[in-house]
């Protein structure tokens, strides 16, 4: 019910009235209801609660806080600071 | 852009570790409020990773944990009568009720049906006009739009046969019935971040600046939690208390305006009990008037339900941050997600059941 993450929305279609899409996680696909997000277009990511789409995932955002953080690794290295010695846990996109 | 590894990057996390090293100078406690961040939380090893002086409390963000025992029981009451169709997320059918779960009202002959979508039950209802198809509408402010369009569709579609039992719980209150509670610890909260991407976080404001905490809308993602819990401590070691968004990719101050004026179309806020805590003002929804007709606790006149708590459980201390699962006599012995007795050692996002699957036995 509540531990959303992202999926890419890859079709758009409508059902009983309301706008709905399909969303690909990875491989697994849903649908969700596009009600929240009218302005969602094939290809963006959202985030599904309870079967709704209830944010556009943006962009612009996401690449700032990944540059941010390749900045904040380069001035890591540039200063010797090791890294990397530690996983801080396995990635399991299904949890 | 995946949304996914860039956000796990085991170097950056690192680094944000060298970084909380280096600010915190204090003992500090932060609760993160909500299950799913708990859950990650334990998964990925985060207090043992950050520096000692930080102690992480969990709070009270898993809808299925604070859901009151009475409409547990009204709801298995429901599920157990003839001609009714008695639908729900899944994770509400192992909660324990005073004498049983819905689980057991499916194995006694129940039609008890695990839904993905509320519209699911909305299609139900089309679907078996001789039913009475009822919805356990849980959660926070994450699911109630998807709630409240359910409603709203049964109304466009002119279905009689539709109810819910509404048990939907609001966030801000709760944290300041946390924040106003003899002996709170808590200096520092993570807010939500799909709460947040719901409702904005302006509400969070008037919090932050009359108790003096600092607010930090935070992501689910290992680097989420870390900035989140970084820019806490920066502002708790500066002395400043101000509402902060780290996770900008989903969350505007705003929020989702259609989705909270669908709320408000369909629902009005109402005082609620919260399992293991107790009532807290105008912490829940409820149908407004123009849907009483969907109100399953309406509609199904059950009159006083008399509710029965096992006397062992601590879930509402846990919930509350004041207790760890580990000091319950129960944790791990006679309570386990096989066989729990609190709804915090059921749910995916329930404090106990996180610290019960992550942690090491030793």
């Amino acid at each position: 019910m509540c531990l959303a993450i992202p999926g890419k929305v890859v079709e758009i279609y409508e059902e009983n009235g309301l706008r709905m899409g399909r969303i690909d996680y990875g491989g697994v696909v849903n649908k969700a209801c596009l009600e929240y997000v009218p302005e969602i277009e094939i290809g963006q990511y959202t985030i599904v609660h309870a079967g709704f789409a209830i944010s556009i995932l943006d962009e612009e955002e996401a690449l700032k806080s990944f540059e941010a953080w390749q900045e904040m690794a380069s001035a890591a290295r540039a200063a010797g600071i090791p890294l990397g010695a530690e996983d801080p846990g396995p990635g399991d996109p299904a949890a | 852009m995946k949304y996914l590894e860039e956000f796990r990057d085991p170097e950056v996390a690192r680094l944000y570790l060298e970084q909380l090293q280096a600010a915190v100078t204090r003992p500090w406690k932060i609760m993160e409020v909500c299950g799913g961040q708990t859950h990650a939380i334990m998964q990925y090893g985060i207090q043992e990773l950050i520096p000692d002086k930080l102690t992480l409390l969990h709070g009270p963000g898993c809808p299925v944990c604070v859901t009151p025992l009475e409409q547990i029981d009204k709801a298995i009451a429901i599920a157990g009568q003839p001609d009714v169709i008695f639908t729900t997320f899944g994770d509400m059918l192992r909660v324990p009720g005073s004498e049983k779960d819905l689980f057991s009202v499916k194995a006694d002959g129940g039609d008890v049906r695990v839904v993905y979508s509320p519209l699911d039950a909305v299609r139900i209802a089309t679907d078996n006009p001789d039913k009475e198809v009822v919805f356990f509408a849980v959660g926070f402010e994450t699911t109630a739009p998807a709630n409240a369009m359910a409603v709203k569709q049964a109304a466009a579609l002119g279905l009689a046969n539709f109810s819910q039992i509404v048990a939907q719980v609001l966030v801000p209150p709760a944290l300041e019935a946390i924040l106003t509670a003899p002996g709170n610890q808590v200096q520092g909260f993570l807010a939500a971040g799909h709460v947040c991407t719901v409702m904005g976080y302006h509400e969070y404001e008037p919090i932050a600046a009359r108790y003096k905490v600092p607010i930090v809308v935070t992501g689910f993602e290992p680097l989420d939690i870390l900035e989140g819990i970084l820019l806490v401590v920066r502002q708790l070691e500066a002395g400043r208390h101000e509402v902060e968004n780290q996770y900008r990719r989903s969350v505007r101050r705003t929020g989702n305006e259609p989705a909270q004026d669908m709320i408000k179309a369909v629902y009005r806020v109402v005082p609620r009990q919260w399992r293991g805590i107790g009532e807290i003002p105008r912490s829940g929804l409820g149908l407004q008037a123009a849907y009483t007709a969907y109100d399953a606790e309406v509609k199904f006149q059950l009159g006083s339900i008399r509710t029965r708590e096992p006397e062992v459980c601590i879930s509402g201390e846990v919930l509350q941050g004041w207790k760890k699962p580990t000091d319950c006599p129960a944790f791990g012995k006679e309570c386990t997600p096989d066989t729990p007795l609190g709804a915090t050692m059921v749910s995916n996002e329930g404090t106990c059941a996180a610290y019960y699957r992550y942690m090491d036995p030793s």
